[in-house]
C-alpha cells in the first residue's frame, strides 16, 4: 500500500488531522478515534441509516452538505471536508427544533436509530429550497426505525417543516444562515467555509490506477461486499479527483463523468430534459445517502444483473469512454457485459465518461422496479423502456430487464420485434413471448424464477399501460 | 409531558453498551459458528487461527469450567457445540483478540468439520418423526365432538404464518470485566437474572460472584429475553480465563444468522357456525417451528393456545399445540409471544367461513365478540370486558358501511388497483402465564439533598418504562420530575428479577415502586406532622415539593424535610417486593386464572393492491385502543403505533427464508425488509378508549407493549380482500407474510406457466 498523506478535515467544530488508515470507514474513525458515540453502527451496509452523518464541501464558495452512510465512506474521502455528526448539531442549553419535535411526538423510543434520522432531516433542511413535509419524509428513506414504525416520526417531520417555513426566508440569506438563526444549527456552522479554505488539500490529479485491485469511487457496494478486504488492503480512491461540472453537453449528446453520483444525475437540468421523469425513477434507486455517494460508473462496472441505473442507461443506448492512462476507447454499454460479473474492461481502465445520445425524435421513457419494499430495496425485477412513435406505429423501442439474466439485459430481440409494429394487443402478446425467450432468471432471496418470469411480463405490461393507458390487453394477459 | 430518555437520544448522548468507554486492556471476542445445520462427530482445529495476529485465545466447549448448558426450561442447549451441531449459526468457539477485526479474521481460520446428518426445517415433518421438545399442549372448552353435529356450516383449512427477525437496531452485545473472584457483566439483556444464573452455571460460580448491569437496550422485542445470555456468558468465560475485560458485539449478519426469531407456525383449523353466524365450535392444531432447542418455545406455544379464540366467545373449543424440533436456530420470544400466531389462525378460519357463507367477515367477527363474564378456553372469565365498547367506539369514529361502499366504488372504477379493508379486534392477557414470574421489586433511595434514585428489575429498551416509573414516583411524592432518576438495572441492587417481557415491566415494577414510595411517604408525612405539630397525619399533604398542612402551604419544603429526616435517623431508603395477586394456572388441566387482566381494542385497516405489479400500500389504520388510564400518553401512543407497524411488517414485507439445508437466505438488511417511513400508512390514528380503568396497573394504567402488535394482522386480510376484488372467483391461501411475490403469483396462478419453450 502506498504511503498516504495525512488526512485533514473538520469534524463538527474541530479541525482534525490524522494519519489513521484512510481505507477504514468514517464510522469507525468517529466512534473509535474521536469517541463521537452518537453515530451508531446498525448494519454496516447502508441499509439502516443509524450511522448517517453530513459531509460538506465547498462548491463555488458555497457549502454543499450531503447525508452519507458513514459505514460505507472511506476516511480518505473525508480529506478537506466538513463532517457533522449528531453532536455537532447540539445547542449548548436547549434542544434544537428538530430534536424537540422528535421528543414531543414520540419520534424516538430506544433511541438507537434517532441520531441517524436527525442527521438525514438536518441534511434535508440544509438543501431544501422550499421545504415540504412530503419531501422531508422522502429524505428519511435511508433510515429505519424498528420501534416507532415511523408514524410518530412523520408527525415530527410535519411539525418541524411547519416551524421552519413559518417565517419565510429573509431575502438573500442562504439556507444555512437561516437555519443558524432558527437555532436548527449551532452558530459555528457559519464559520466553516473560511476554515475549510485554510485546510491543506491534495492536488487532485487522477493518479495511475495500475496495480490497484479495486478502484473506489462512492464505495457504496465495495464497502458492503468486501468491507474487510477494503479496510485491510485498500483500493484506489478516486472521488477526491472529481472535477466540476460532472455533466455537460457535447454535440448531440450529454456527457456524464463516471463519478457523477445518482443524486447529481437526477438533479441535473440536462438530464431532466433528457429523462423528464428521472426524479421519480431515481427515488427507487437506493436511498438518499446512497444516492449521494453511489456513482454511475460504479453501478455500471459492478455489473450486478439487477443494477437499477444500468437498466435505464441500457435502454437509453449509453456508451462508455474507458481510459487507461492516456489511451481511451468508446464502447456501447450494450456490448459491455460479457457474462456474470464479466465486463469488457481491462483492470487498468476506468469508466471516465458516460455518453447519452440526445433523441432525434420525441420519445417516451419509463422505468419500472418491483421489490419487496418499494424504497431502499434491491429489485426482484427492474426494467426500462424507451419508445418513439409515428402515429400508432413504433418507430423504435428499447426494452431492458434486470434480475432475469446473468447480466443487466438489453432485450435485443424484443426491441427489434417491436420496431415498425403497430401498437396493438397482439403486438404486446408477441413481445411478451420474445421477452420470455430472452430472459433466464434464477431463484434466490429476491424471488423464485417463476415469479421473475411473471414479473418480467408484468413490468413490460406496466410500461405499455403507462405509455398507452387506454389500450385494452388481450384476455390472456389479464 | 417530559421524557428524559428522549432528550438524551436526540442529542446522541444516550449511552448504549457499545458507547461506554471500555476499560484499559479490553480484548475483543468474535464467535465462530457452524455452517452446517445438522452433524455429528464435531472436529475443531484452531491451530492456524491461534497463530494469527493479535489472537490471545480461542475457547470451545472443553474450556468451560462448569456446565456447557444455557437452557432454561429444558436443559437442551449447549453454549458451544461439543459433539455435534444442530443448526447453522450454532456457536462452536469464541476467538479473543486485541481488536474486533483480528478476532474476526482469526475466526475465519478455524477449521470445523462434522459428519452431516439429515436436516429438518418443516415443523410438520418434525412432528411426524415425533421430534417434539415437550409433550403436546391441549386446551379444551365444551365438547367439540358433540358441537359439530349442531353446526350449520363447517369449514376447515390450513393457515401458515412466517418467522420474524427482531431487528433490534442494536445488535447483541456484552462487556465482561473480571472482579475479585468473580465477574461483572454489562449486558444488553431483557433478563439480567438469566444472564447471571446461566453464567454462574457455565463458570461454576455461585450467583453472588456475578454482577449483571444493564443500562438500556437499543431495542429488544423479546429477542434479548433469553438470547442475550450466550454472548454474556462467552464474554464472562473469556474474561475470567484471561483476567482481562472482554467485549463481544455481534455483527448484524452474524446476529441474524445465530439468533432465533418469531416462531413460524403451520396450523390446521376447523370452524363450525350456526346459520346466523354464531361460532359454535372451533378446533385447531398448531405446529410450532421451535428450532433446534427449547428456549422459550413451550410458553410461546401456550400463549398461542391462550389466544386461539382472540376476542371471540366460542363455547366449544379444542386446541392442541406441537412444539416441533427442527434444525433452525432456536426460535424465541417476540412481541406477542405466540399470541399473534394463535390469533392469525382464528381470523383465517372466520375469513374462510365468511367466504363460504357469503357474508362479510366483520359481520361474523362482531357477532361473536366476547361479553362480560364469558369463559375463555383456559377457564378464566372476562372482567371489565372492552371488546364491544372498543368496537363500537371505532364504528362511531369511522363508518364501516361507508368504508365498504367507498371501496366498492373505487374498485368498480379501477381496473388494476383494488382496495380492501379488514377489522381486527384484539384481546390480550396480561401476566406471565408462568405465575411464578409475576413478581418484581424496587429499591428507592432518597438522598440527603432530596433527590431520588430508583432501581427496579425493569429494563429500558425504548418502551418508556423508566418514564412510567418516574411518573409513578412523581405522583406519590409530588416532587418535580427531574428530582427523580432511574438507575441502571443491576442484579446486586435488585436480585432474582423476572425478565422485562410479557408487557408487564411497567405494571410489576411500577407497582413495586409505588408501594416503596408510599412506604417512604408514610414515614415522611409522620415526620412532617411532628414538625408542624399536626396531630392528624391525614391533614399533611405533599404538593410539588412543598408540604401542605390542612390545605395550607407551609414553610416546610421537601428538601428541608429530607434533611430533618436524616438528622433524626429515619431511613430514607425502601425496598418493596410486589407479586401480582389472584393469578394461578394449573398446567395439568390447562385451567385457571392466569391473567391479571386483559387489554382490548379494535382496528380497521385499509389497503390498496396494484394488481398489475403485485405491490401494495397500507392506506390507513384507525384504532380504538384500551390504554387504561395512561401514565404517559405520548409514550403509550408511540408504543401502539410502533407495535401496529411491526405487526403489519410481520404480515406483509418481512419474510424469513431458510433453504432446505437450514441456511438463512435473508441474513442482512438488504434481503430482510422491515417497514420504512414510506411504507407507513398515510393515516395512523389510534384513539384512547374512554372510561377504561384497571386496578391492577399503577394508577389504573394498562400494559401496552405487545397488544397493539396484533392489529397488524388486519393488514393481511385487507390485502386479501383487495386481491379478491381483482379475482372474485379465486381462492387464496392463508399464508403470511403476503409478500409482493405471493400477491402476484396468487393473482396469476391460473396463467399458463411462462416458459420460453411454450411461447
Amino acid at each position: 500500500m502506498e504511503k498516504e498523506q495525512t488526512i485533514q478535515c473538520i469534524i463538527n467544530d474541530r479541525t482534525v488531522s490524522t494519519d489513521a488508515n484512510p481505507n477504514m470507514v468514517v464510522l469507525d474513525f468517529l466512534r473509535g478515534d474521536q469517541r463521537l458515540m452518537g453515530t451508531k453502527e446498525g448494519c454496516r451496509e447502508g441499509d439502516c441509516g443509524a450511522c448517517t452523518i453530513l459531509v460538506g464541501e465547498l462548491n463555488n464558495g458555497v457549502m454543499d452538505y450531503k447525508s452519507v452512510n458513514s459505514c460505507l465512506m472511506p476516511l480518505g474521502d473525508a480529506d478537506g471536508k466538513h463532517l457533522i455528526t449528531i453532536e455537532g448539531t447540539n445547542l449548548h442549553d436547549q434542544l434544537n427544533p428538530i430534536q424537540q419535535a422528535f421528543v414531543d411526538e414520540g419520534g424516538t423510543q430506544c433511541g438507537f436509530c434517532t441520531p441517524g434520522f436527525l442527521m438525514s432531516f438536518t441534511g434535508y433542511c440544509m438543501n431544501a429550497q422550499s421545504p415540504s413535509v412530503e419531501n422531508a419524509v422522502r429524505s428519511l428513506d435511508g433510515n429505519i426505525c424498528r420501534c416507532t414504525g415511523h408514524p410518530p416520526i412523520k408527525k415530527a417531520a410535519a411539525k418541524i417543516i411547519e416551524r421552519i417555513t413559518a417565517h419565510p426566508s429573509t431575502n438573500g440569506k442562504s439556507n444555512l444562515q437561516r437555519l443558524v438563526e432558527q437555532k436548527v444549527l449551532p452558530p459555528y456552522v457559519s464559520t466553516i467555509p473560511e476554515q475549510l479554505k485554510a485546510l491543506h488539500r491534495s492536488d487532485g490529479t487522477l493518479a495511475d490506477v495500475k496495480e490497484q485491485t479495486h478502484i473506489v469511487s462512492g464505495g457504496t457496494d465495495l464497502y458492503v461486499q468486501r468491507a474487510f478486504t477494503m479496510v485491510r488492503e485498500g483500493g484506489k480512491r478516486i472521488s477526491q479527483q472529481k472535477k466540476q461540472p460532472v455533466i455537460w453537453e457535447e454535440g448531440n449528446a450529454i456527457h456524464c463523468s463516471g463519478m457523477t453520483t445518482v443524486e447529481e444525475f437526477q438533479r441535473s437540468d440536462l438530464i431532466r430534459s433528457l429523462i423528464p421523469k428521472i426524479e421519480v425513477f431515481a427515488a427507487l434507486f437506493g436511498s438518499t445517502p446512497i444516492r449521494n455517494r453511489a456513482t454511475l460508473a460504479g453501478n455500471i462496472v459492478n455489473a450486478s444483473p439487477i443494477g437499477d441505473m444500468t437498466s435505464l442507461l441500457l435502454a437509453l443506448d449509453a456508451s462508455l469512454v474507458l481510459r487507461d492512462g492516456t489511451q481511451s476507447r468508446t464502447i456501447s454499454l450494450r456490448n459491455f457485459y460479457k457474462g456474470y460479473k464479466q465486463i469488457d474492461k481491462t483492470k487498468n481502465e476506468i469508466v471516465e465518461t458516460i455518453i447519452l445520445p440526445k433523441p432525434k425524435h420525441p420519445r417516451l421513457i419509463n422505468f419500472e422496479k418491483v421489490s419487496r419494499r418499494r424504497y431502499l430495496d434491491i429489485a426482484s425485477v427492474n426494467s426500462a423502456m424507451v419508445i418513439s412513435l409515428d402515429g400508432n406505429k413504433i418507430m423504435y423501442a428499447h426494452v431492458t430487464a434486470g434480475g432475469v439474466f446473468a447480466t443487466p439485459l438489453y432485450l435485443a430481440r424484443t426491441s427489434e420485434y417491436l420496431t415498425g409494429k403497430e401498437i396493438s394487443s397482439d403486438t404486446i402478446s408477441q413481445a411478451v413471448s420474445f421477452i420470455q425467450q430472452e430472459i433466464k432468471p434464477i431463484s434466490d432471496a429476491r424471488g423464485s424464477s417463476d415469479y421473475k418470469r411473471l414479473l418480467a411480463r408484468q413490468v413490460f405490461l406496466a410500461h405499455i399501460l403507462t405509455f398507452f393507458p387506454d389500450l385494452s390487453l388481450s384476455k390472456e394477459l389479464m | 409531558m417530559k421524557n428524559f430518555d428522549s432528550e438524551k437520544h436526540v442529542r446522541g448522548e444516550s449511552l448504549f453498551l457499545d458507547d461506554i468507554p471500555i476499560p484499559e486492556g479490553t480484548l475483543h471476542a468474535h464467535v465462530c459458528y457452524s455452517k452446517i445445520a445438522h452433524g455429528t462427530n464435531l472436529r475443531i482445529d484452531t491451530s492456524e487461527a491461534l497463530k494469527m495476529n493479535g489472537v490471545h485465545a480461542i475457547f470451545t466447549a472443553k474450556d468451560i469450567p462448569g456446565e456447557n448448558q444455557i437452557g432454561n426450561i429444558v436443559l437442551d442447549e449447549e453454549l458451544f457445540g461439543a459433539h455435534g451441531v444442530h443448526f447453522v449459526g450454532q456457536p462452536i468457539a469464541v476467538v479473543v483478540a486485541d481488536t474486533p477485526f483480528n478476532a474476526r479474521y482469526a475466526s475465519e481460520a478455524i477449521i470445523v468439520e462434522v459428519d452431516k446428518l439429515p436436516v429438518i426445517t418443516d415443523p410438520r415433518v418434525a412432528q411426524s418423526k415425533n421430534e417434539l421438545i415437550v409433550p403436546p399442549i391441549k386446551f379444551l372448552l365444551g365438547n367439540t365432538e358433540q358441537a359439530w353435529k349442531e353446526c350449520d356450516v363447517i369449514v376447515s383449512g390450513v393457515a401458515e404464518s412466517g418467522g420474524q427477525e427482531h431487528l433490534y437496531l442494536e445488535t447483541q452485545c456484552a462487556l465482561a470485566m473480571p472482579t475479585e473472584g468473580g465477574v461483572k457483566i454489562i449486558s444488553s439483556t431483557q433478563s439480567p437474572t438469566a444472564v447471571q444464573r446461566v453464567t454462574a452455571r457455565v463458570l461454576d460460580m455461585p450467583m453472588h460472584k456475578i454482577e449483571v448491569d444493564v443500562i438500556r437496550l437499543g431495542g429488544g422485542f423479546g429477542g434479548k429475553e433469553d438470547q442475550a445470555t450466550p454472548w454474556a456468558a462467552m464474554a464472562a468465560l473469556a474474561a475470567t480465563k484471561l483476567h482481562r475485560p472482554v467485549k463481544l458485539v455481534l455483527h448484524r449478519q452474524d446476529d441474524m444468522r445465530m439468533t432465533g426469531k418469531r416462531h413460524p407456525y403451520s396450523s390446521d383449523f376447523k370452524i363450525g357456525l350456526k346459520k346466523d353466524g354464531m361460532i359454535h365450535a372451533y378446533e385447531v392444531s398448531f405446529y410450532q417451528n421451535a428450532g433446534a432447542a427449547c428456549d422459550l418455545s413451550p410458553p410461546v406455544l401456550s400463549r398461542s393456545l391462550f389466544h386461539c379464540t382472540n376476542s371471540y366467545f366460542i363455547p366449544n373449543v379444542s386446541a392442541v399445540g406441537y412444539c416441533c424440533r427442527t434444525n433452525l436456530p432456536p426460535n424465541t420470544a417476540f412481541r406477542g409471544f405466540g399470541g399473534p400466531q394463535g390469533m392469525f389462525v382464528i381470523e383465517s378460519a372466520i375469513a374462510k367461513a365468511a367466504e363460504v357463507m357469503k357474508i362479510d367477515r366483520h359481520v361474523i367477527q362482531k357477532k361473536n365478540l366476547l361479553n362480560e363474564g364469558d369463559e375463555f378456553p383456559y377457564g378464566q372469565k372476562t372482567e371489565q370486558c372492552q371488546t364491544r365498547t372498543s368496537w363500537n367506539a371505532l364504528e362511531k369514529k369511522i363508518s364501516v358501511d361507508k368504508v365498504r361502499s367507498d371501496i366498492e366504488k373505487f374498485n368498480s372504477s379501477n381496473q388494476w388497483k383494488k382496495k380492501g379493508f379488514a377489522l381486527m379486534p384484539i384481546c390480550f392477557g396480561i401476566s406471565f402465564t408462568n405465575t411464578m414470574m409475576n413478581q418484581a421489586s424496587a429499591l428507592v433511595h432518597i438522598y440527603t439533598d432530596g433527590s431520588v434514585g430508583i432501581s427496579t428489575a425493569a429494563i429500558e429498551m425504548g418502551q418508556g418504562v423508566n418514564m412510567k416509573i418516574v411518573r409513578t414516583a412523581e405522583r406519590v411524592f409530588s416532587i418535580p420530575i427531574d428530582w427523580i432518576r432511574i438507575e441502571t438495572t443491576n442484579t446486586t441492587r435488585i436480585a432474582n428479577t423476572s425478565p422485562t417481557a410479557a408487557s408487564s415491566g411497567a405494571d410489576l415494577n411500577g407497582k413495586a415502586t409505588y408501594f416503596a414510595c408510599v412506604e417512604l411517604l408514610k414515614r415522611l408525612k409522620k415526620l412532617a406532622a411532628e414538625e408542624l405539630k399536626q396531630e392528624d397525619e391525614a391533614k399533611i399533604e405533599m404538593r410539588n415539593g412543598v408540604i401542605f398542612n390542612s390545605g395550607k402551604e407551609t414553610e416546610l419544603a421537601w428538601k428541608k424535610l429530607i434533611t430533618v429526616a436524616h438528622q433524626k435517623r429515619i431511613s430514607l431508603s425502601e425496598h418493596h417486593h410486589y407479586a401480582t395477586p389472584k393469578i394461578h394456572f394449573d398446567v395439568k388441566t390447562s385451567k385457571g386464572h392466569p391473567f391479571a387482566y386483559h387489554v382490548f381494542g379494535t382496528a380497521l385497516i385499509q389497503a390498496t393492491v396494484d394488481c398489475l405489479r403485485g405491490i401494495y400500500e397500507i392506506d390507513s389504520v384507525d384504532a380504538v385502543h384500551d390504554f387504561g388510564m395512561s401514565l404517559h400518553p405520548a409514550v403509550d401512543l408511540s408504543q401502539a403505533e410502533g407495535g401496529i407497524m411491526q405487526g403489519i411488517g410481520w404480515m406483509t414485507l418481512e419474510e424469513v427464508v431458510y433453504n432446505s439445508e437450514g441456511k438463512l437466505l435473508t441474513d442482512a438488511l438488504s434481503t430482510y425488509k422491515v417497514p420504512d417511513i414510506q411504507f407507513a400508512p398515510k393515516r395512523v390514528r389510534v384513539d384512547f378508549l374512554e372510561n377504561s380503568e384497571n386496578t391492577f396497573g399503577p394508577f389504573n394504567s394498562k400494559a401496552i407493549g405487545e397488544p397493539p402488535f396484533m392489529y397488524g394482522i388486519g393488514a393481511f386480510f385487507a390485502i386479501r380482500e383487495a386481491m379478491k376484488a381483482f379475482r372474485p372467483d379465486q381462492e387464496f391461501q392463508f399464508k403470511a407474510p403476503v409478500t409482493s411475490e405471493r400477491v402476484l403469483t396468487s393473482l396469476y396462478s391460473k396463467v399458463a406457466a411462462l416458459e420460453p419453450s411454450l411461447q
